[in-house]
């Protein structure tokens, strides 16, 4: 079966080929003229959800929230029947990751897109009722989705009984107000649950005992997305969007700002090389700079570099090259621009949006923009380089209690592999060795 | 504790907080959508501040019973997210990504102009109470950088040169 959208008559955009900025999102007519609900009409009809299950697993969608896990196995872990209960679907729309703007795009401009694909997976996992966990600015979203929903609730798409069969799933938009750590799945369901997002133990995970202790899924917006198209078109369609070479399925909403000469979103196969985005979509690098380093996808992703431009943003060959896809955002820096300076930037916004809760973190990551700060000034000491090399594994994987630490890590530590003479430029002059007493590094609170 | 005594002594005359009809059937609309009152915690904090500017401690008192939860709590809650205001904020909040996609477009020399025109630093208010100062972290306009919010309204790419017309229709 194959499905012809008008504004993108080769298919090969799905996610974005109803979108046209200029005009605006499709309301619940125009999104059904493009066949829009056809496949939310069809799992109900066709597909049980053990079935469209293994359809998801099959295609190989990977979330493109940052992590990559694949969706098929971490819906696996839901339990299925009768008896299962009340469980609960969340979309992460917490879009906060430094340098990423691609969800956005997706909410303001197709939120039917959305609410169809919740309601595919609100299907698939039998949940009863789900939330779109969005960030508080995203004003402008909020607001196209709360129409989006109320037009899908009066068809029957989602509420009661959807589309006449006994299945029920209640869809709401819950806002947030402010802080990147509500982005991690276990800090999102505390603040969805109305406490300080602050990040929980796992195990338990989420799909065993997650928002208000019951069974919860937590996908990215752009995963959720990928949903629809899948059914409509098969698996072996949506493993053929991806570019030649890459194990990959599907297609990938990429991005490039910072120096870029036209920053913006595009969606391309997943495995466009990186060079492709900066170079074609993005029109290279802006005033005739050279590039210098580029984050392949957030703030919490190492740096890679110029030589790396060739390599397919898939996220196999981006971790094999030391750095990880993220969310696919490249981030570029020009040759007349100081690392020292983005990287104190950077953690100076993890310090900021650490949560608090465990002390290598909230203690940690000042104490490198501290460091960084002095380095930036060229009022370094001798061994400030060595002390954030030691950093990075204090506050590295396994150190803290969640990932947000590490993340923060990953440029600090590329940074100082590929850029260590900018680094040692920062040390001032007549820094000399001098003994430190215990506890004496230990930093006040930035600010 | 001065300020505590004060307060204790002052408390007979001092009027009574109390969250108006509207303020009080909003949060109640919003608890019913979850299987817990509290769950509308941030969304209640949201009502008191669309209505007030920002959440004082006795709205705290006030709101958390309609939650099931207690103030310390609710507390917990307002103190941690940065949207909410615990302090009296100007007639307009400008918020200035401080990410690194506005790093590397100059958002530093834009900071510098708002404070220089302005006369104030981060979290602070302009004398007239028309302008309050904040950082804010990535606001997922990065192909729009550097960018700020003034209220709910997305600006940019913006240059220093920019930032009177920026400011003017906010009075």
């Amino acid at each position: 079966m194959s499905v012809r959208g008008a504004r993108d008559p080769e298919y090969r955009r799905p996610l974005t080929r109803l979108i046209d900025r200029a005009v605006g999102p499709l309301d619940r007519a125009g999104y059904e003229a493009e066949n829009g609900y056809g496949a939310l009409r069809d799992v109900i009809a066709r597909l049980e959800p053990p079935a469209l299950q293994a359809l998801i697993k099959d295609s190989n969608l990977r979330g493109r929230g940052g992590a990559g896990f694949p969706t098929g196995v971490k819906w696996g872990l839901i339990p299925l029947g009768p008896d299962a209960g009340t469980k609960y679907l969340i979309c992460n729309a917490d879009e906060m990751e430094p340098g990423t703007f691609k969800d956005r795009l997706l909410m303001e401009q197709a939120p039917h897109q959305l609410i169809e694909a919740m309601a595919i997976a609100g299907w698939a996992l039998q949940a009863t009722s789900g939330y779109i966990f969005l960030r508080g600015e995203y004003v402008v979203a909020a607001e196209r989705l709360n129409r989006a929903i109320g037009e899908a609730r009066a068809a029957g798409y989602v509420g009661k009984n959807v589309l006449g069969s006994p299945w029920s799933f209640e869809l709401r938009v819950h806002t947030g107000a402010g802080r990147y750590i509500c982005g991690e799945e276990t800090a999102l369901i505390n603040s969805l649950e109305g406490r300080r997002a602050n990040p929980r133990a796992k195990p338990p995970f989420p799909q065993i005992a997650g928002a208000w202790g019951r069974p919860t899924i937590v996908n990215n917006v752009e995963t959720l997305c990928n949903l629809p198209h899948i059914v409509l078109n098969g698996v072996d369609w949506y493993k053929g969007l991806r570019a030649p070479g890459s194990n990959d399925s599907g297609t990938k909403l990429y991005g490039c700002s910072g120096r870029a000469a036209k920053p913006g979103c595009w969606e391309l196969p997943i495995g466009t090389t990186a060079r492709e985005i900066l170079e074609v979509h993005a029109g290279g690098m802006k005033d005739g700079r050279k590039l210098k380093a580029w984050l392949p996808g957030g703030g919490s992703t190492d740096f890679l570099l110029p030589q790396h431009l060739d390599l397919a943003m898939d996220y196999e060959t981006i971790q094999k090259a030391g750095s990880r896809l993220g969310t696919g955002m490249m981030t570029v820096v020009a040759d007349d621009q100081s690392i020292v300076s983005a990287v104190r930037n950077l953690e100076e916004f993890f310090a900021r949006e650490s949560c608090g809760l465990c002390t290598p973190c909230r203690d940690g990551l000042p104490w490198s923009v501290k460091l960084l700060r002095a380095l930036e000034r060229g009022e370094g000491r001798h061994d400030d380089i060595e002390l954030l090399g030691k950093l990075t594994r204090w506050l590295g994987p396994g150190m803290t209690f969640c990932l947000h630490a590490p993340g923060a890590m990953e440029p600090l530590q590329s940074a100082l592999k590929h850029f260590r003479a900018e680094f040692e430029a920062g040390v001032a002059p007549q820094a000399q060795p001098q003994p430190r007493a215990v506890g004496a590094g230990l930093p006040a609170m930035q600010r | 504790m001065s300020e505590s005594i004060v307060r204790f002594v002052d408390a007979g005359d001092a009027p009574v907080f109390v969250l108006s009809d509207e303020e009080r059937a909003e949060i109640l609309h919003e608890v019913a959508h979850y299987p817990d009152p509290r769950a509308a915690s941030i969304e209640a904090l949201k009502i008191i501040q669309k209505h007030r500017g920002w959440v004082s401690d006795d709205a705290i008192v006030v709101a958390a019973p309609l939650l099931g939860i207690s103030a310390a709590e609710l507390e917990g809650v307002a103190t941690f997210y940065s949207l909410i205001f615990r302090r009296p904020v100007g007639r307009h909040v400008i918020k200035v990504c401080d990410s690194i996609s506005c790093h590397l477009t100059g958002y530093e020399a834009l900071r510098d102009a708002l404070i220089e025109r302005l006369g104030i630093g981060y979290g602070q208010t302009t004398h007239d109470g028309r302008f309050t100062l904040l950082p804010i972290c990535c606001l997922g306009a990065c192909d729009r950088g550097a960018c700020l919010l003034i209220d709910d309204d997305l600006h940019g790419p913006l240059t220093p040169e920019q930032v009177a017309d920026a400011l003017e229709p906010y009075r």
